[in-house]
């Protein structure tokens, strides 16, 4: 069974004489119980998605719905059932942890105490700190007690916008574990991220740009579907190795991948003349080679 | 010509009994690419301070772009370039307004504004958007004119604080790119990053670690050190034995 069922779903925002589009017809399907990754840049119409999908936006055009309840004309029921954690810190800053999840408990009729072991997991790395204000929490620990307080009424679906952003890799790590265990509970959980490596975490991702959806697949479709093979060039200096790699014959495309080039090409490597000092490797083709292509695509 | 345009020995700066940057020792050399990493809460933002003329050290020595952040600040703000993605520009003026404004703070004068902002324009073709306010930008245009704002001065060093977040693999990459032109002509580059990929775009990378600075060596050679083709894994193991929380 679908949880999330979106069709054509179309959002504009006007500001005086400028138009932007932020959503075009979006089309797309989550199952019940799945990991699923938005993945795509600022500005490429996820936070419009996010709050159509959580109903505090309306859309222009089409019909999304959430475990069987649309997202408009049921909005007060599927309320209860979503947990939505904004891609801004949106809690309450002058009030503790406490008081915060005690808030969000409350109005959604529960009690905070009776739902604590929902996320004790989470809950028990930032209780020592229940007494502090959430405005003077760290970074990492503001991101727990707002994933506490999204998840403090037992929701069936999850929305996430970008809750990695700006947070360093150990914590990054271990939110996308805390994920995991999540989803082992059987929520559906729908997250958004910029970063191409937590996209290979997820079940399936949609790759989203200027406000369309580019490809939906498994990360590992995502990857077999990219028809090109890709060298890793080593060089001297990538400033030089980029310049030299410019106007290669069979070399369709090349950029900064890691501590090498990465050189895209369209026909079989052997036939290609490297230039001097240029020493190349066949490597797979990752996730993010595959992105980095399909926007270009898209762009053109 | 290997000059050393940020020296530190020792650098410290305690809150009360909270010792946020303890004795950190490096230096970098000019036209260096310099990834500056840690956790959250490992100290960063407190030692780029300092080395910024912001905070005063409670201990040890530095000096940036030749002058001393103890007693030279000034001269070393005057020195500087800096962007970060939660500070750069200004949204409700226009890209035109947001030049003036910067080379004004730095001291260029008008000739001098007019002549290296339009050139700056032309080569970030952003000449048409010269009178659009910086708001309606998008970000991967923002994040370009922000940096080459910063360096507007052409500044011995430019510090960048989280640069990249949020944006998508191609806007990043054209980001580095433009770093690695800043570097070429001499400006050192002195970076931090959440995105270990972009550690490997560096000449060299230290990993701080609860205030101290664990790891100072090539990205390849940080790498062999730990036994591993990854950055993140060796990144990962040492910010793991963090004792303090954020």
């Amino acid at each position: 069974m679908d949880a999330i069922t979106i069709r054509d779903v179309s959002k504009a925002y006007a500001a005086g004489k400028a138009r932007t589009e932020a959503l075009r017809g979006v089309s797309l399907d989550v199952a019940d119980g799945e990991l699923f990754g938005l993945i795509g840049p600022d500005g490429a119409g996820k936070t419009s998605l996010f709050r159509i999908l959580t109903t505090l936006l309306l859309p222009d055009a089409g019909h999304a719905s959430v475990n069987g309840l649309d997202v408009v004309k049921d909005y007060r029921r599927l309320r209860t059932q979503l947990g939505y954690m904004p891609g801004r810190f949106s809690l309450y800053t002058d009030l503790t942890v406490e008081e915060n999840l005690a808030f969000f408990a409350s109005i959604f009729d529960t009690d905070m105490r009776e739902n604590l072991h929902l996320v004790q997991d989470i809950y028990t790395q930032i209780e020592p700190f229940r007494r502090f204000r959430a405005g003077n929490l760290s970074g990492g620990m503001k991101q727990k007690l707002a994933l506490c307080c999204a998840l403090i009424h037992r929701p069936r679906t999850l929305f996430l916008d970008e809750p990695t952003t700006g947070v360093d890799a150990v914590s990054r790590k271990e939110f996308w574990e805390m994920l995991k265990r999540l989803k082992a509970q059987g929520l559906t959980i729908v997250v958004s991220t910029p970063y191409m490596d937590e996209a290979s975490l997820c079940d399936r991702v949609a790759l989203i740009q200027q406000g369309r959806i580019l490809r939906v697949d498994t990360p590992e479709g995502v990857r077999r579907g990219y028809g090109r093979r890709v060298m890793a060039v080593k060089g001297p200096g990538m400033l030089r190795t980029l310049e030299r790699l410019e106007g290669v014959d069979g070399v369709v495309d090349a950029y900064p991948f890691g501590e090498r080039v990465h050189a895209v090409v369209a026909v079989d490597p052997d036939r290609i003349v490297w230039p001097e000092e240029l020493e190349a490797v066949e490597v797979t083709p990752d996730i993010e080679d595959c992105f980095i292509s399909l926007m270009k695509e898209s762009h053109d | 010509m290997t000059e050393d345009v940020i020296q530190a020995e020792g650098l410290t700066r305690r809150f009360g009994d909270f010792t946020a940057v303890d004795a950190i020792s490096l230096s970098v050399a000019r036209g260096e690419i310099f990834g500056f990493l840690g956790a959250n809460g490992a100290g960063k933002t407190t030692a780029m301070r300092m080395f910024c003329g912001l905070l005063k050290p409670s201990a040890g020595k530095a000096r940036v772009a030749g002058y001393d952040v103890w007693t030279e600040t000034e001269a070393i703000k005057r020195s500087i370039g800096y962007m970060s993605q939660r500070f750069s520009l200004y949204d409700d003026l226009s890209v035109v307004e947001n030049i003036r404004f910067y080379a004004g703070i730095y001291g260029l004068g008008r000739a001098e504004v007019r002549e290296r902002g339009d050139r700056m324009l032309e080569e970030l073709g952003l000449t048409a958007e010269r009178k659009a306010l910086v708001r309606s930008l998008p970000p991967g245009w923002k994040q370009r004119l922000a940096f080459s704002v910063a360096i507007l001065h052409e500044p011995g060093i430019v510090f960048l604080d989280e640069p990249t977040g949020g944006v998508d693999p191609i806007t990043r990459r054209e980001f580095w790119k433009m770093i690695y032109r800043a570097a070429d002509r001499g400006i050192t580059v002195f970076v931090t990053t959440h995105y270990m990929d972009e550690a490997e775009y560096c000449d060299r990378v230290s990993i701080m670690v609860d205030g101290r600075i664990e790891a100072l060596d090539t990205p390849a050679g940080l790498k062999r050190e730990h036994d591993t083709d990854s950055i993140n894994e060796v990144f990962l193991r040492l910010a793991r034995q963090a004792r303090r929380t954020e």
